[in-house]
Parts: C-alpha cells; sequence; structure tokens
C-alpha cells in the first residue's frame, strides 16, 4: 500500500501544471449558464484542445493523451488548483464519450469525438421527462422505425445547458409492447438543430438558462445515430450513469482546490470566537482529503483490473453533500456579502444545491446502498 | 501508487479477525468490567504472539520496527472484537520508550512479547486499566512513570470495559525526548482512530442483520425506506474515514492522524446511535451483546484528541 507518485506522474503533472500556469485566464470568464458565457467556455475548449488538454483520457486518434486514470487525476488536481473554468463539454466527455467508447462503432467514434474533443460540437444529455424523474424506465418519448432510422416524439427536461448546445443524448422507447419498461429502450443522438425540435431554456434557482426542456415531434435520426443495440438502452445508459455517479463526474480536484480556497479566506478572516465556523473549515478540509484519498482507492482498483460498481452511490451521496457544506460555509465566512448573487461563491453555492438531485437522486442512491452494498431487501420506493 | 491493502496486509486481518472470533470476546469483555483479568489477559497474549504489539517496537528491542497500516488494520480488528484493554496505550509507550535507551532495554522488549501490559495518560486525565498493567506513564510537561499497585480509586467509565484511574505524576521526570512524546500522543491519536473505526463497522454488521430479520407491519423492517437510509449513511460515513486512516498511517503526518481521528470518530459515534434507534428497545439493555459497542462509541470519540481538539490540529496544518 502506498500513495507515492512515478517519476512519469511527477513529469506529467509539472507539464499540465506549466501549461496551465501559462494558460489559464486571468480573469474568471462569465457564467457558463449564460449565451455569452457558454460561447467564452467553448472558446476555451478549443484551446485546451490544441494543445491535448480537453480529453487527456481518450486515445491520441481522438485527440487525447491516452492518459490512465491516476493521470487523469492529477490533471484534474491541477485544473482545479489552477482555477481553470468549468467544463461547458462536461456532460458529453463524462456521460456520452464512456458509452462511444463501450459501445459505439468504430466510424460512429470517429464521427463524434474529435469535434467534442474541440468544443465544435457540444452535447446536451436528455434522460428526463416530465413523468420520469427517478423513475427512469417509466419514460414514454418514443423512438418509431421509419425509413432509414428513427422519428422521434415527446418531451425531455432538465437537459442542462441544452439551450445553448449543438446536440443530444438519450434513451427512447422503441419498442413499446416490451415486457418490461427496462426493455425495449433504445440510446440515440440527435441533432438540436434538427427540424421538430423545439428547446424551451428553464431558468434555475437563479434565473440562469441552465437548463431546458425539449419538445420532439417526429424528429428524424439517421441509423448511425443508434448507439449499441436497438433495444439494449437501458443496460447501456446505466453504464454511463454509474460513470457519472462514479470518479468522472467530480474529481477529488474540484474540492481538494474549493477547500484550499475556503481555508484561505478562513484565514484571511477568521474570528477566534467563532469555533463553530472553524470547525467546519476544517471538516472542509477533511471532505476533500477523504475524498480524494477514497478515489485513489477506487483508482488502484480500477488500475489492478477491478470494476466499481454500486459503490459510486456512496461517491455521489459524498460529493454531493460535502459540496453544499463547503458552499454554506463559505457564505458565512462572508459575511453580508455572502448574500450577494454576484459574490465569489454564489454561482458555486446555486449549483452545489443541485447536486444531491441530478445523476440519480440521492434518495435513489441511498436505495442503491442499502441493497446492493448492506444487502437489504427490496421495498416500495 | 497503490492504495490498496497488500496481500500480506489483508492475511494478516484475516488472522487476526479469525483468532478473536474464535476468543469468545464477549464473555472476555464482561469479565474484564468486573474486574477479572484473566480471560482478557490471555487474549493479550494471543495478540502478542500475532505479532501485534511488535509492530510499534523497533527491531532492536525484539520488534519489528513502527509498521503503522499494519497496526491500523490490527487496532481496527480490536475494536470489531470489542476487545477489552489498554492496548493503544501499550502501544503508544512502546513509541514512547522508545526515546530512551535504557527504558527501550527494560520494557520494549517485553512489550513486544506481550509480557508487559501498559498505560499511559495525559496528566490530569484517566489512565485506562491503571488496575491491570505493570508499568503507568503519565504524559504532561514531562514524563513520569509509576509501577504497579498504586493505581488508586476506580473510576467508571460509560464503558464499563474501561476501567479508569487517576493519572497523577509520580517520581522523577523520565528522560524520554519531546519527539517521541509526541510520537507516543500521535500514534495514541491513530490507533484510537483504527479501534473506532473497528466497533462502527461491527456496529453498522450487527445493526444490518437485525433489521433483515426483525419483522413489523409484516416486513422485514429493513425494507423500509427510513431505515435503510439511514444505514446507507452509516455506511457512507464509515468508508470515507477508512482511507484517511490509511493515509494518516502512510504519511503520520500531526494532521492527517487528527483528520483520521475525527472521522473515524465521528462515524463511529453515528453507527452507535444508528445502531441504537434500529434496534429499539431492545438496544437499550445491557444484556444485549450489541452494548458492548455500543459504550466504547463514545469515549473513543473523545480519547485522545476530541473532535474539537482534531479539527484545530487539521487548520494548524
Amino acid at each position: 500500500m502506498d500513495l507515492d507518485f512515478s517519476a512519469e506522474q511527477d513529469a506529467f503533472r509539472a507539464e499540465a501544471r506549466a501549461w496551465l500556469a501559462a494558460n489559464v485566464p486571468a480573469e474568471p470568464l462569465p457564467s457558463l449558464e449564460t449565451e455569452e458565457g457558454f460561447a467564452a467556455h467553448r472558446a476555451w475548449e478549443a484551446r485546451l484542445a490544441a494543445d491535448r488538454w480537453s480529453v487527456v483520457s481518450w486515445p491520441e486518434e481522438f485527440g487525447g493523451r491516452g492518459a490512465d486514470i491516476f493521470q487523469w487525476l492529477i490533471f484534474e488536481e491541477e485544473y482545479f488548483a489552477a482555477g481553470a473554468p468549468g467544463r461547458v463539454s462536461q456532460n458529453g466527455i463524462n456521460l456520452l464519450a464512456p458509452t462511444l467508447f463501450d459501445h459505439a462503432t468504430q466510424e460512429q467514434r470517429a464521427r463524434v469525438l474529435p469535434s467534442m474533443a474541440t468544443g465544435e460540437v457540444i452535447w446536451a444529455q436528455a434522460w428526463s421527462e416530465p413523468e420520469s424523474g427517478s423513475d427512469l424506465a417509466s419514460l414514454r418519448s418514443t423512438a418509431v422505425r421509419t425509413e432509414g432510422g428513427w422519428s422521434l416524439s415527446g418531451q425531455k427536461t432538465w437537459s442542462s445547458r441544452a439551450a445553448f448546445a449543438d446536440k443530444a443524448f438519450g434513451i427512447f422507447r422503441t419498442d413499446p409492447d416490451a415486457g418490461r419498461p427496462h426493455r425495449g429502450l433504445t440510446y440515440l443522438m440527435f441533432d438540436l438543430r434538427a427540424p421538430g425540435v423545439t428547446v424551451r431554456p428553464i431558468g434555475r434557482l437563479d434565473g440562469k438558462p441552465a437548463f431546458a426542456e425539449l419538445f420532439l415531434d417526429e424528429v428524424f435520426v439517421p441509423d448511425e445515430g443508434v448507439i449499441g443495440e436497438v433495444g439494449q438502452g437501458w443496460r447501456i445508459a446505466m453504464s454511463t450513469t454509474g460513470n457519472e455517479r462514479g470518479l468522472m463526474l467530480r474529481s477529488p480536484g474540484r474540492f481538494l482546490a474549493a477547500a484550499d480556497r475556503l481555508a484561505a479566506d478562513w484565514r484571511a478572516h477568521r474570528d477566534p470566537a467563532e469555533t463553530a465556523v472553524r470547525d467546519r473549515v476544517a471538516d472542509a478540509l477533511i471532505g476533500a482529503r477523504a475524498y480524494q484519498l477514497f478515489t485513489w482507492t477506487n483508482a488502484s482498483r480500477f488500475a489492478a483490473g477491478e470494476t466499481i460498481g454500486a459503490e459510486s452511490s456512496l461517491n455521489k451521496v459524498f460529493w454531493s453533500e460535502y459540496d453544499i457544506a463547503l458552499h454554506e460555509t463559505a457564505l458565512e465566512l462572508l459575511g453580508p456579502e455572502g448574500e450577494l448573487a454576484d459574490g465569489e461563491w454564489a454561482e458555486g453555492y446555486v449549483f452545489s444545491l443541485a447536486g444531491p438531485i441530478y445523476a440519480g437522486t440521492n434518495e435513489i442512491q441511498r436505495d442503491i446502498i442499502a441493497e446492493r452494498l448492506l444487502g437489504l431487501p427490496k421495498g416500495r420506493r | 501508487m497503490r492504495f490498496l491493502l497488500t496481500r500480506e496486509q489483508a492475511d494478516f486481518a484475516r488472522s487476526l479477525d479469525a483468532m478473536l472470533t474464535a476468543a469468545d470476546t464477549p464473555a472476555v469483555v464482561r469479565a474484564w468490567e468486573n474486574g477479572d483479568h484473566g480471560p482478557g489477559l490471555t487474549v493479550w497474549r494471543r495478540v502478542a504472539e500475532a505479532g501485534v504489539f511488535a509492530l510499534a517496537v523497533p527491531e532492536t528491542y525484539d520488534g519489528m520496527g513502527l509498521l503503522p497500516v499494519e497496526l491500523v488494520l490490527a487496532f481496527r480488528e480490536l475494536g470489531r472484537h470489542g476487545v477489552p484493554g489498554p492496548y493503544v496505550e501499550t502501544a503508544a509507550a512502546a513509541v514512547l520508550l522508545a526515546g530512551s535507551p535504557d527504558l527501550a532495554k527494560e520494557w520494549l522488549p517485553r512489550i513486544a512479547a506481550g509480557e508487559a501490559v501498559v498505560t499511559l495518560a495525559e496528566e490530569g486525565g484517566y489512565a485506562l486499566d491503571a488496575d491491570a498493567a505493570e508499568g503507568v506513564f503519565v504524559l504532561g510537561d514531562r514524563v513520569t512513570g509509576a509501577s504497579a499497585g498504586s493505581a488508586g480509586e476506580l473510576r467508571v467509565s460509560a464503558d464499563t470495559a474501561r476501567r479508569l484511574y487517576a493519572a497523577e505524576r509520580a517520581g522523577d521526570a523520565l528522560p524520554v525526548s519531546p519527539e517521541s512524546l509526541t510520537a507516543a500522543r500521535e500514534l495514541a491519536m491513530l490507533l484510537t482512530a483504527a479501534q473506532a473505526l473497528g466497533v462502527g463497522d461491527t456496529l453498522l454488521a450487527q445493526t444490518v442483520a437485525y433489521v433483515k430479520q426483525r419483522t413489523q407491519f409484516g416486513t422485514p423492517i429493513g425494507a423500509f425506506q427510513a431505515v435503510k437510509h439511514r444505514l446507507a449513511d452509516t455506511l457512507v460515513g464509515l468508508e470515507f474515514a477508512r482511507p484517511l486512516l490509511y493515509g494518516a498511517a502512510l504519511s503520520m503526518s500531526g494532521p492527517d492522524i487528527a483528520a483520521a481521528k475525527v472521522t473515524a470518530g465521528e462515524a463511529s459515534y453515528a453507527a452507535a446511535r444508528t445502531a441504537l434507534q434500529l434496534h429499539g428497545a431492545i438496544g437499550y439493555t445491557q444484556e444485549l451483546d450489541l452494548s458492548l459497542w455500543l459504550r466504547k462509541a463514545r469515549p473513543l470519540r473523545d480519547a485522545w484528541g476530541t473532535p474539537g481538539v482534531c479539527r484545530a490540529r487539521v487548520l494548524e496544518g
């Protein structure tokens, strides 16, 4: 058991750090939940891609560096420590790309991945529907067989950044007569600007159009938009959501950097009498370290050829609760400034509030932990 | 980077688990809390034979050098099995005394062999199980030591298996270095954290077993979401404490140890609250063996570094 980096890993870290130091914008970009900010973040993706830093874990042929899981975690630590911008392409990179690597044809990978790596095409997810949230398998949007492809109809919602994105991926019901709700679903990619698509932005809690509803009226998708086998969409999507909850979406680097920033704020403004705040600042540092070490354990298991299954639900519950607690502490530390909508931690706080809801609510995660990790009997949800 | 136990380390923990499972520790605890040290000292010798104390003793004195990861594994097993006795204190004393060649020669080979039971405490605090120890070391601005028979008056802990005696300085200052004093305190903190984690693991396991077989409203109570979610949160707490312990054992840095202590202590205490609540009234009885672990969680959370002390230490960096 060790926590030692190899010389090669140290060199990779140094290279990433040097590039970030030279390239991260001095001033923060506008919020990526706005049209202006979205464009600025798209340009940042191109800059990352130009020097092959946008998708380090992908194979070189698609714009990556073939980085292993350890290098990816190192890159993420450096990325957040450098205060680099949020990743506007994250849904494509974290959700769709792993699905393509596991289930798509080589033609699909060659067609989709390079433009994702540069930010030229930005992908939105289309999972939830108005009547299908936690009970996702009950979804009703349909894909009907048509000449040379499929015709999509129905309504998707909570589609992150779909107001500005280019394309979307999701699952649709292709066989309404399949015996069980999980069967008869198919994983499809479609163009958000195709005829029949209407995108209605939804203001999140702070009013920014961070997600959208999608109305689909006989939207044509050619056969090459289907990922994997027709009817296998649920199984394919679940392999993606495992990534979302697990390692890929929230790397420890994000929280290590935020906790360090919080501790620096506390040192600058500390009131020695306020031991309650002091304790919560300490908890932020401790939690970030715990999450980092938990992740190194999982990365070591990956490297040893194991797979991470229901354990990813432990991750999701932990980081989502942690993120809110950290931001609450930061706002408290700011005093009267903490209320300001454009304050230093305001956007992060609003974003953190969604954490226990998206990527499978924490209630669903706790059911998974209880049933699959502790072996408790299934009950009514 | 391979942040996983080696096969040897996992095997070591498994063999201790098997040995302690066969030792009927609940009966040992019940004897110990009544002042009958016999069965407990039998376990002590077996633990020593398994090499546990040697992990805290340098090779020069018949030990294996300081092996913190293996110690953490061993103390987690001691916690899982609720083993009574001043194990943490004896291991920490080994590190303290290693700082003085004369004291090391006198005590360490016998500690490694399981022949010497010793305890140590902060001055003004309580020495754990001093009535079972042949040496009591008291830590303060100077370190003093007293031998057996001077334990004084028993104070009963909330965990009746922890027998406490006022720790007062006795005799001349011992020639131990400030570094070994710090190292002893930090090892006590780390191993208390490991023991607490083991206590929490057992409380969770026993409660999971209970809610699967306890039926109300015609169904096992473990099928109810209120019950499931509380147990899920308990597991989250324990699983994120675990890597902090291993990480602290690898670095042996003060802030890392403090982080592990507060997290394991809180997770274990939360497991105790969950265990009590989900067992209901039967869990609130002395009779049920669960009580042996329930009563331990709170003292271990606070021993050798309360959560407040640990959090302050983390921020000192």
